[in-house]
Parts: C-alpha cells; structure tokens; sequence
C-alpha cells in the first residue's frame, strides 16, 4: 500500500490512537476551569492527582472496547470510575456525562489532517453510532452515581434514626412505651 | 500509552482573561455543597452574636447594619492579637507550592480551594484595609472591597478547609493556612454566620458536657449495656468506674466512642483493655467529651468548653490524664490546652502504673494518648494477644490530620495494629503519615447535607484505600479518629465499596485474652470467628 492511498476508518483509529487518546483526555481537562486544568496536567501520580490518572487509565479502555467489542462490562466500569468523579463535582448533568460525545470532537480533529483518510459515510456513521451508545450509557452510570449519592444519604440517615433508637432503649425508653402501650390497649 | 503520548504536548488552554477572575467573589449555593447555618437555639445557648433564621441560597442574609466595621474590628483586633495572623498574611509570595495539594481542590478541581487562593480571598480584604498600597493601589495589589458578596464567598470556602493542615507541610515559609480559616470562621462568627453542625454540638457540650447531648444517667445507662455486653463476649463482667474521687487516672474520650457506629466497638475495646491491665481509673460525666467543636468555631469557643477537662481532673483528685482515639481532640489537648486552660501544676507527670513507663512526652499537658499507653503494655509484654481473632481482617491505616501533623503521631499505631493483626498493609507512601490526605469531613464539616462536598475532599484519601484494596485485598481502614470513624463508611460506600472502618482499640478488644474469659466464638461486633481461635501468645 502506498502512503496515500486510502484506509479504513478502523485501521485509522488504531494508527492514530496515541493522539486521538491524548486529545480526547485534553477535551475532559479543558472542562475544568482555567485555572485548574493546567494543575492537572502537570502531576501524573494516581495518589496526588486521581482526576488526572483516572480519566487517563479508562479512557484507553474505552478506546479500545470502541474499536473492538463494546463489552458492555468492560465499557460500564471504566465509565463508573470517570462519573464517580464528575458526578460530584460542579459540572451540569450534560458536561459530566458528555465525556463520551468529546471523542468525536477528538478524532475530527486527528484525522482532519491525514492524508489517509476517506469520507466513507458508512463507516462513520457506524462510528458516531458507537459514540453515541457510549454517551447513553454514560449518562445511565451518572444517574446511577447520583443514585448512589442519594442513598448513601438515606443510609447514614436511617443509621442516625437506628443509633438513637438504641441509645433510647439503652435509657429504658421501649420498657415504658410498650407500658404505655398495654395502659392503652386495656 | 497515553502517559507518553501527553509527553511534550501542551494542553491548549484558553489564555485569554476569563468571564469571571478569582476577585469576583459571587458564589452558587448548590445543595449538596454546604452547610445549614446554625439554629437559633443553639446560638442563643452560646451566646453567639445575630441569631436568626436564614439560609445561604438567600438573596438576604440578614446581617447586623453594622456588619462590615464589625469584621474590620474583628480583623483589626485580631491582627494585634496574634501575630501568626499577620504574618500569614503578609508573607506569602504565592509561589504556588500549596496550589494541588489540597483535597478539596484535587477532589473539586475549583481553583479557589487552592490553599493560596483561599487564603487570597482574606488575603486581598487585608490589603485594601491594613496596607497603605492596598488603600492606594486597590485593585493593583489585589486588594478587594469588603462587600456582602465577599461575606458569602467567605462563609463557602472557609467551610471548605477541613483545617487539616495538608498544605502548609509543603510551603516554604510555612504558612499554616489552617489557621486562617480559624480567622476567617471566628470573623464570620462575629456576624453571626456560623454552621449548625459545629454550633449544635459546641451547645450540648456546653450543656451536658459532650458534644451528642448525652446526660449523665444516660451515659450511664450506655456504659451498663457495655458491660452486658462485654460478658455476653467474653464471660466476664467488668466494672467501669465512673465520677470516681481518687482514681489514678481520669479517661476521656470523644463522646462517639459510647454512641456512633463502629466506635461502640472500640468503646468496648478500651473497658476491656482497663479491666485486665487492672487500671485505678474513672471515666467522668461532666467531662465527657474529648472532642472540642469549639475549635473549629473561635478560640474563645474552644477555651470554653476544653476548661472542663483540667477542672474535673482537679474535682476528681486524679493524677494525670488518659484520652482515647481522637483526632482534633488531641490538637486541642496537645498544641492549645497547656495555654488555654493551664498550667496543670497540680496534676504529676503521668507514668504508667503497670509498666512504669515516664511519659516525658506529656510532661506538661499531663495527657497521655491511649496508643501511647497500649503500645507501651505490648512493647513490655504485658497483654496477651491473639491476633488471629482479627484473621478475617486484611488491614490499612488512616494517619488521621492532627494526630499526623498535629502531633507527629505515627509509629504507635502502627505498632499496635502489627501486635494484634495478622496482614497489615500501607497506602501509597505519599498518602500517609505527615503527607496524609484528610477525610474531607473534618473541622465541622462531616454533615449530610453537604455530602457531596464531602465525597470531593475525599476522593484523594478514597482512592489510596482503593489501591490497597485491589493490590492486597484491604477490607478494613483503621483509624483513630472520631470523625474519621463517622465520615469514612459512606465515603467507602462509594468510593471504596466493601471496605469497612474500625478504631484499634476494636481490634485490641478482639485480640485481647483476657483472664478467666470464656472460649470466645464473635468478634466485639458480634460476628462470629471463621474458625477456632488458634493459640494466643506472650
């Protein structure tokens, strides 16, 4: 094959991943604000910048469940790690789960200069679908996440209700309301 | 792999002047993100100025008319009072060393909960009221109008540093940013902005001597159950002095201990402990608290409620003092309470009573931290331990805030959790010990509302369990701290899920053979041994 003849647009994806990668991890960073994006760039330890090195480790995953398989699996815990994250943090619904619509944005601008590329609309629609699928599934694990959140509130409330209920009967309080219950009854 | 494919390659950043600089000071309370303020009924208790009904999101705070000379006052004030504040103030050169070491900002990524920008936010209120180039310069020097706006901003930041101390370890001048959050809190305060889950606990402490609002019947109502349920463990009933005159040492610990979840555990672990060593001890029901709220309030607050501690060791005749596992607690204990509320002259130098150990270290607050205490009985051999008790245990610990960087506290419960474990295994290296990350639920903040707060501050601290849980398979975070204890289980829940929170004395008390105990067949949570207990040792 000579260098300019046209390709596929897999094998393309897979030719330009290492750019595609790191422009897709720099769209994430750039949702954070100005001040802080460049902070997260800059450390790549997992222990002192988790944002960073999460977003960076799954996305790969991601990547590459996008070129092959799409297990369902595989896809939900990468995405589980990154919402965890955003979802807590300042970003409207649509900027925490819209990580997934960023590759597209990603990959136009890679292949915009290849010289290899071919505008077979087949293949990227076929693509964009994928992306797509990627992105619902994202927005699912941030409600979950959000779920999540919720009861975890509801938990620690019940176990609050459920401390003070023993701390009650430690002070007699069921003795005298079970008393109080039969007075009532009879 | 995407590390080296990001070598060389510059993030493109948009340089030009952002929508809103970090002087703008408006700030969206989003739910989740804060705090409620304090209660009327709990200021009034306290004597706290301008209570009154209001909320964050309101468009008026209902300040006093006067609100901003009295902050000028009370900064004013201040900066005569402690000259750690001025100097804060001035020297920071904004080097930036503190910027990402802050769990806040590495959990939130908002540029504000950089240490040296929250700082800035005081920072800049100084320079346009007490520096000649701030009055003439303005903006020029980063000085900013005290406005409301800058009231709000305040009230969200400051109630976004747990106070934990994180960043002032790495600056070069060693600014303790800590301790302008407590300026920028006690100014708030002034004005009547305080946050009810500091102000609440400070009042029941006030009033009952203990931050849950226990009364004394009912402390010991709880202590019985303890006992009952010690003998259903291990066969034996111990008693627990309490309010006794003459005892040896007077115990206190934070009230959780005897009330929250899982610190009942180490609760139980502590009476056990006391019983078989044999210990001339008491508890008290005024001073039942160790914990102190009042720091994370004003001084003054913490003054308050910390005299009880030296005033009941007087009315009890005790010799010196022995606290359990806290964590601000023995900030107080260690750093302020020999100035607040001493000097304790008529308490002795504290030397344990089984081993004979000096405690050099305590020499003035005359307080001893209870892993001092038990890891010195371990070092001199004199508890008999059986850790395969704690066999279903694959063990991490927490280094808490103030003990770590409060105190310089990290070799004893290291030791004790390797006496009485079988697999214990450390975080990363940069997470731990002086370098560890906080809760993110500390210095007031561990309430359920603003949980999503929380979740962000603790996401640096949560990811290093994480780790140690795929590499080692870590199911139990150690810690000696009350808060920590309280805050971590949801954190895990949903960072770190499947990992459980326990103090040591927990697993001392599991461990623990006790004389004339029982065949022990549960753990102090009642859950019962894999398999029988294998021979214990010396």
């Amino acid at each position: 094959m000579t260098p300019t003849s046209p390709k596929g647009l897999g094998p393309l994806l897979i030719q330009n991943r290492k750019p595609i990668l790191e422009r897709w991890l720099h769209l994430i960073l750039e949702t954070y604000p100005v001040d802080t994006a460049p902070l997260l760039k800059k450390e790549k330890d997992p222990f002192l910048n988790p944002v960073r090195s999460t977003i960076a480790r799954e996305i790969e995953i991601l990547f590459e469940e996008l070129l092959h398989d799409m297990n369902g699996e595989r896809l939900s815990t990468s995405l589980s790690s990154i919402l965890k994250i955003r979802s807590v943090q300042d970003f409207p619904p649509s900027e925490a789960a819209g990580i997934a619509l960023l590759l597209k944005k990603a990959v136009q601008e890679i292949l915009e200069t290849d010289p290899q590329k071919e505008t077979d609309y087949e293949e990227w629609a076929r693509f964009h679908v994928k992306v797509d699928a990627l992105a619902l599934r994202a927005f699912d694990i941030y409600m979950e996440c959000r779920e999540k959140i919720c009861e975890i509130k509801v938990n620690k409330a019940l176990a609050e209700k459920e401390m003070a209920f023993k701390m009650l009967e430690r002070v007699g309080f069921r003795k005298e309301k079970s008393h109080r219950g039969k007075d009532s009854d009879g | 792999m995407t590390e080296e494919a990001l070598k060389g390659n510059a993030l493109k950043i948009d340089h030009t002047t952002p929508d809103r600089g970090w002087m703008d000071p408006a700030v969206e309370f989003r739910k989740g993100t804060y705090c409620y303020p304090a209660s009327v009924k709990h200021m009034n208790y306290l004597g706290l100025p301008n209570p009154r009904e209001w909320q964050p999101y309101d468009q008026d705070w209902k300040l006093p008319k006067n609100w901003k000379s009295i902050l000028l006052e009370g900064m004013k004030d201040r900066l005569k009072r402690y000259r750690s504040y001025k100097l804060f103030l001035d020297i920071c050169v904004r080097c930036g060393a503190c910027a990402d070491k802050c769990h806040f900002f590495i959990g939130s990524g908002d540029p504000k909960n950089m240490p040296v920008l929250r700082t800035e936010l005081l920072r800049s209120i100084y320079r346009r009221y007490f520096t000649l180039s701030g009055k003439i310069f303005g903006k020029l020097t980063g000085a900013r109008e005290l406005t409301e706006d800058v009231v709000k901003e305040w009230f969200y930041y400051f109630y976004q540093c747990t106070e934990c101390r994180r960043c002032s370890v790495f600056c070069p001048y060693g600014i303790d940013t800590c301790e302008m959050t407590m300026m920028a809190r006690e100014l708030l305060s002034l004005i009547g902005c305080n946050i009810n889950w500091i102000v609440e606990p400070a009042s029941n402490c006030f009033r009952t001597g203990n931050h849950l609002g226990v009364p004394p019947h009912a402390f010991k109502s709880t202590v019985d159950f303890a006992i009952d349920e010690i003998k259903e463990i291990t066969g034996i009933e111990i008693s627990v002095p309490i309010n006794r005159k003459g005892a040896e040492i007077l115990f206190i610990s934070p009230s959780a201990d005897y009330f929250g979840n899982p610190h009942w555990y180490t609760f139980l672990g502590y009476l056990m402990l006391f019983h078989e060593i044999g210990l001339d001890y008491t508890w008290s029901t005024y001073a039942s608290e160790g914990g102190n709220f009042g720091l994370f309030h004003s001084a003054d607050l913490a003054k308050r409620l910390n005299a009880k501690i030296y005033s009941e060791a007087k009315r009890l005749g005790v010799k010196w003092i022995l606290g359990g596992e806290c964590g601000h607690m023995w900030r107080v204990l260690h750093q302020y309470m020999d100035t607040l509320n001493g000097p304790a002259d008529f308490l002795m130098e504290p030397v344990s009573p089984v081993t004979g150990t000096h405690f050099e270290n305590a020499k003035s607050t005359k307080m001893v931290h209870i892993c001092e205490f038990t890891a010195d009985l371990i070092q001199n051999k004199k508890l008999r331990l059986d850790p395969s008790r704690n066999k279903k245990w694959k063990v991490t610990y927490h280094d808490s805030c103030n003990t770590s960087r409060g105190m310089g506290f990290f070799e004893e419960p290291r030791y004790i959790l390797k006496q009485v474990c079988q697999e214990f295994y450390e975080m990363p290296e940069n997470t731990i010990r002086e370098r560890t990350f906080c809760c993110g639920s500390g210095a007031g903040l561990g309430a359920d509302e603003n949980m999503e707060m929380r979740l962000r501050g603790g996401l640096p601290r949560a990811n290093a369990v994480r780790y140690v849980q795929q590499q080692y398979g870590v199911n139990l975070l150690t810690c000696i701290c009350a808060i920590d204890k309280a805050s971590f289980p949801p954190l895990l829940e949903y960072w770190a899920p499947g990992v459980e929170v326990a103090g040591i004395h927990e697993l001392v008390g599991n461990a623990l053979v006790m004389k004339g105990e029982k065949e022990r067949i549960a753990d102090l949570r009642g859950e019962p041994f894999e398999q029988k207990e294998e021979n214990g040792h010396v």
